[in-house]
């Protein structure tokens, strides 16, 4: 396989004209290619139901073990709600320096937050954040510019707040690493 | 956001250190992991961390008990306490310890980030106070004050012993010598160097306003006084205060100022309450005060009172050895702060100077040098930039003869040999001009 390639792999039901938008999205930022590909797993296994939300380490381990290995980056993308066990929720993660990574729209959506349904707003949100899990694997850290996809995000605004393209430095950073 | 901030997790479970390993490291801080209390502490007695995050529940050592013990391993680190199980009685001790805050597991990723930002923000500011305090001690380096006669060389060594005291100190020498400067040096190689020196020109300023400019007033206390405002020794607490030109000071401000050497303590203009201050005094005159004490013109209990001890900076002119190391340094510091090329002095310029008896000191040496690189031809200052009269001080064994060929000299040199405008000023005309130059065997400086 080719290692210069990016895989977006989802999980759930995501329509496949989406998907593909958000493909030539990402090859755009990134200049290299993005194949996209429907994944299959049972999420009962990554299901907390103490928290009645989904482990993201567990779900990162399993897209590592299993699609790791054949691309260069690969980023889960899934509809369910995402934790890891010290925070009470992610949007995101992925292995910093390494291949795989994942990024949930569920807390993209403006309707969890009393919003009216917006899906330009959640496509740029998913977009946003899979460029930014994936600057991640690429060894890219936080960065302060208020409009780099690399600024942190915690909260939807932040998301909203920052464009989906690197700030010089970081765009110089990666063409470094990679 | 690459930080030079290092983070130690310490937690028992496996899951928990993995999460915030890979949190920390994408927000670009070095990240290290130990799986107990035990292990976290041989850590830190290997090396520094600079933020330690802690579970308060672990098997063998607490969260807590390692806490204390990494506050006598290593007081500058900053711990943040994290539990699942949260109680007020914890946090407070926590705190109490002197833990930087606790916070609550599961964490919501946004207080996470804020807090660890807080936290990396006092590492930063704390390293770059650090760096800030260092520079504060350069910036007024003993270093700095130049020349090496042997007269310097006592001052020199007076400012280094007089540093370590709490001494008052009065500062004599002519106008331009220096005065504050080594009020500086003395100030800032003191261990009070941290805290404020506040210099006061009391010559400036009229009897009424030296007092509200010392001692401060409260509001209302006078036509304009609008808001209370703190008076020098006030802000020089823990500090020096500089009285400059301290001979110039009104008899009743000598009153004043004797009774607040004394007590240390004063009222603001205008107040009743008493202000405490512990400040250093510097005192620096160009009068000679013991003269003024005889005079009845300056009070003897406070001459005495300032003068414990004494030090006095030669005039320029006892220290023509000086001038060549001072030339040199206002050349660098001027080309420098003009962006320019470093330049030299030609000897004639260099020899004029040192003939010179420079009444103003080292204050007229810089002015010159200054005006000389502003002037100049950019490579060199040569005698004609300088603005001395060309005239030498006339030594009584000089002959007539020897005076005559000296000024020819001199005025040939500042006019680059112009023979013309040499002759004009001199008053002669071209050929007598030309004789006297054959006669006396005179020749351009290159020449010679």
């Amino acid at each position: 396989m080719d290692k210069q390639q990016i895989l977006l792999i989802s999980f759930g039901q995501f329509e496949q004209d989406l998907l593909q938008q958000i493909a030539a999205e990402v090859q755009a930022v990134f200049g290299i290619p993005v194949e996209v590909e429907s994944g299959y797993a049972d999420l009962s296994k990554f299901y907390d139901p103490a928290r009645r939300q989904y482990d993201g380490n567990l779900l990162i381990q399993f897209i590592h073990s299993e699609y790791g290995a054949d691309h260069r980056k690969t980023i889960g993308l899934f509809r369910v709600d995402l934790f890891i066990p010290i925070l009470t929720y992610i949007i995101g993660q992925a292995i910093y320096k390494g291949n795989a990574g994942v990024v949930s729209v569920f807390r993209l959506k403006s309707e969890l937050y009393g919003l009216k349904k917006d899906d330009d707003l959640l496509f740029d949100r998913f977009v946003k954040e899979i460029i930014h899990e994936l600057g991640h694997t690429f060894g890219l850290t936080h960065c302060i510019s208020p409009a780099c996809v690399m600024r942190p995000s915690t909260y939807i605004e932040d998301v909203d707040q920052k464009e989906a393209a690197f700030c010089a430095k970081c765009r110089k950073k990666l063409g470094e690493t990679r | 956001m690459t930080h030079n901030v290092s983070l130690l997790i310490v937690d028992d479970e496996e899951s928990v250190r993995d999460s915030l390993y890979n949190w920390f490291i994408e927000d670009g801080f070095e990240v290290a992991c130990a799986e107990n209390a035990k292990k976290a502490l041989s850590m830190l007695e290997a090396g520094h961390f600079d933020i330690i995050l802690a579970d308060i529940k672990m098997p063998g050592m607490d969260g807590m008990e390692m806490h204390r013990r990494i506050r006598t391993l290593d007081p500058d680190a900053i711990v943040i306490i994290m539990t699942a199980f949260a109680s007020v009685e914890t946090a407070v001790q926590a705190l109490k310890d002197g833990a930087f805050d606790y916070i609550t597991k599961p964490f919501d990723p946004d207080d996470l980030s804020h807090l660890i930002r807080n936290a990396a923000r006092q590492v930063e500011m704390k390293s770059e106070n650090e760096v800030l305090k260092s520079r504060i001690v350069s910036l007024e380096n003993i270093e700095d004050i130049v020349g090496n006669s042997p007269e310097m060389m006592k001052v020199l060594k007076d400012v280094e012993s007089v540093s370590q005291s709490n001494s008052s100190v009065i500062i004599t020498g002519e106008s331009g010598t220096g005065k504050e400067l080594i009020a500086r040096a003395i100030h800032s190689n003191s261990s009070r160097k941290f805290f404020p020196l506040v210099t006061v020109h009391c010559g400036a300023l009229s009897e009424d306003l030296l007092e509200s400019e010392l001692f401060g007033h409260e509001k209302g206390a006078f036509t304009g006084a609008m808001f209370n405002r703190k008076g020098r020794f006030e802000i020089a607490d823990g500090g020096t205060i500089f009285l400059d030109e301290i001979g110039t000071i009104s008899g009743k401000m000598q009153i004043e100022l004797l009774r607040v050497l004394e007590s240390k303590q004063f009222v603001r203009v205008g107040g009743n309450k008493e202000i405490h201050s512990d400040f250093r005094v510097i005192c620096a005159t160009n009068r000679d005060l013991k003269k003024m004490v005889d005079e009845k013109a300056f009070r003897e209990d406070l001459y005495y009172r300032l003068n414990v001890v004494n030090i006095s900076i030669p005039p320029l002119r006892e220290r023509a050895g000086d001038i060549q190391l001072l030339v040199d340094y206002f050349i660098k510091k001027y080309c420098n702060s003009m962006s320019r090329d470093l330049i030299t002095i030609e000897p004639a310029a260099l020899k004029r100077m040192e003939q010179y008896d420079f009444p103003g000191n080292v204050r007229e040496l810089e002015n010159m040098i200054e005006r000389a690189i502003v002037i100049g031809n950019g490579k060199e200052i040569r005698l004609k930039d300088l603005p001395i009269s060309t005239s030498v001080p006339v030594s009584s064994a000089e002959s007539l003869q020897e005076l005559e060929k000296n000024h020819i000299q001199q005025i040939l040199d500042k006019l680059d040999w112009n023979i013309s405008r040499s002759a004009k000023l001199l008053k002669v005309d071209r050929v007598t001009l030309y004789n006297k130059i054959k006669k006396y065997n005179l020749k351009k400086d290159k020449e010679k």
